[in-house]
């Protein structure tokens, strides 16, 4: 796995997620500083993260499995998102967040993100 | 690539219904042209946020916006703004608009949400003092004039009126909610959670009518509005907010020939009564799958959902709409979670106590099976919930209402049962 330091799209502007689907296929997403993964997934309209509520903790329907060397370097969880994680269609893991969570910051130029095969 | 790329989908509205669609279409690789045909100014935006977020001032524009206008160019979708259609011709294939265009679709889909129902009383239509509120226009307007100097009298308890009255009072406006019935959200939920939201409001200053006469509106010469009642002294107030229910937008459908009661009559696959012709979101009346019969809702989730499943009959992958309706409300520091539709008659099962301030649920049983709930404050319960209700799980009264038994070991109960 590509640490942040050798990441070679690290130095651009737009900081960069990539996705990893379930049928194996790989999407790298621009995430603006300040914007959610989830709004970006939505702007970009790449299927597999639906975000229903618009970012309101209130559906669960962007729920992303982080890969674990990414976790401790990622926005600290509310309360309401860990509450929110019983509601994934899939089952959560210690892995787990939801995207609308994730607000990009240039530390996190590069995160990888597996999707769950189901939202709802 | 799905769809050939002669292919033409249009779709009438650019709210969410509309926007999903579209996005729906793209995220299948659809290769035909999109266009959206929408009367707003603005590109679509999250309605939610209008009388939360965005009315207090918390969200800003981008934030309200479902995505980038960029975003639309990018995926090669045809946004056209402030464009209203006039008149559709199912058996040409084509649209009017109100500019003299003409444009042809192969696939029409017909999103266009609803308008607020007017205040008929005296006095109302002519008042310069009554604000609705549907459009992102309409909430910067209701915006300029709450202050916390002002006071505002709402008309309609219903959740669209409690979450501006809640910002309003959050701001320091004086509130008056007038609500004609003898309790609030009536229509929605039940007493239990009618009272709660009375006390708070109450708690927090607002001052609640119920059972109000409103009988005619009367601007004054000082720049204010007078609003009499029955045989109560009349209110004064600085200006009038009407939330008394939305009325789908319809008239194109009919006036094309479309199948129309109580919104645009959709079978599952969101298919109307004419080939060729969709609809999704506000405007339509769909199969209800858990009760049966048609229905119509109001709400973000099912706008998304509604597109989805119209995006997927288009692209030839058509799946059944059978989600279960949620939905969900923001009044000054609770939220609110319901989960399936509340009826008349649901035996109301309260888990915790609605008078203590505290988080609690409302469960609805019907034929002894959980079919509905409304949770405040509470998303663990939520999630719970959620499933009891998609599995309409059978539980006893006394067990939904003892704390001590937790809502998951309900659902072990019947882990065998396969999802609805």
């Amino acid at each position: 796995m590509t640490s942040t330091s050798c990441n070679p799209e690290r130095g651009t502007d737009v900081p960069k997620v990539t996705l990893h689907y379930p049928n194996g296929e790989v999407r790298t997403l621009s995430v603006d500083n300040g914007q959610s993964v989830m709004k970006a997934a939505t702007a970009n309209m790449v299927p597999g993260i639906i975000g229903e509520c618009g970012g309101e903790l209130t559906c669960a329907t962007c729920h992303v499995f982080v890969e674990p060397e990414w976790l401790d370097r990622l926005p600290g969880q509310e309360q309401e998102e860990v509450d929110m994680l019983d509601l994934t269609s899939e089952e959560p893991t210690e892995c787990s967040r939801l995207s609308c969570q994730i607000v990009m910051s240039p530390d996190l130029d590069g995160l990888v993100v597996r999707l769950p095969k189901t939202q709802r | 690539m799905v769809g050939s790329s002669s292919e033409r989908v249009t779709i009438v509205g650019g709210g969410a219904a509309g926007a999903e669609c579209a996005a729906r279409l793209r995220m299948a690789d659809f290769a035909g042209e999109i266009t959206i045909l929408s009367a707003d100014v603005h590109p679509p935006y999250e309605l939610p946020s209008l009388s939360k977020g965005y009315l207090s001032g918390a969200s800003g524009y981008d934030e309200v916006l479902l995505r980038p206008v960029s975003a639309y160019t990018e995926h090669d979708i045809d946004l056209q703004l402030n464009t209203r259609v006039k008149s559709i011709d199912t058996a040409r294939h084509e649209v009017r608009l109100d500019d003299g265009r003409v444009l042809s679709y192969s696939k029409l889909v017909l999103a266009t949400g609803g308008r607020p129902r007017p205040l008929l009383v005296p006095g109302a239509a002519d008042s310069a003092h009554v604000f609705y509120l549907r459009t992102l226009n309409d909430a910067d307007r209701l915006r300029s004039v709450i202050t916390p100097t002002s006071s505002i009298a709402v008309i309609g308890g219903g959740y669209l009126g409690l979450e501006v009255a809640s910002v309003a009072r959050s701001m320091g406006a004086a509130v008056t909610v007038l609500e004609g019935l003898p309790r609030l959200l009536s229509r929605v939920t039940s007493p239990p959670v009618s009272e709660f939201f009375a006390r708070l409001h109450r708690t927090e200053g607002v001052d609640l009518r119920l059972e109000a006469k409103v009988e005619r509106i009367e601007d004054t010469p000082d720049g204010r509005v007078t609003i009499h009642l029955g045989d109560d002294a009349p209110i004064r107030a600085d200006l009038v907010f009407a939330s008394i229910g939305l009325l789908p937008s319809v008239q194109l459908g009919i006036a094309a020939g479309l199948e129309a009661e109580n919104g645009i009559r959709v079978d599952e696959y969101g298919q109307t009564s004419v080939p060729d012709v969709y609809a999704a979101g506000d405007c339509t009346s769909h199969p209800d799958a858990q009760d049966g019969g048609f229905r119509r809702l109001e709400s973000l989730p099912n706008a998304m959902e509604t597109a989805a499943t119209v995006a997927a009959s288009i692209v030839g992958n058509p799946a059944p709409y059978v989600a279960v309706p949620w939905f969900w409300s923001e009044q000054y520091d609770v939220k609110l979670q319901t989960v399936g539709v509340y009826k008349q008659g649901d035996d109301a099962v309260v888990r915790g106590d609605e008078r203590s301030g505290e988080p609690f649920s409302v469960f609805y049983l019907r034929g002894g099976e959980v079919r509905a709930a409304d949770v405040i404050s509470s998303p663990r319960d939520f999630a719970a919930a959620k499933t009891l209700v998609a599995r309409r799980v059978a539980a006893s009264a006394a067990d939904l209402a003892d704390r001590r038994v937790p809502l998951k070991a309900l659902l072990r109960a019947t882990a065998a049962v396969p999802s609805a």
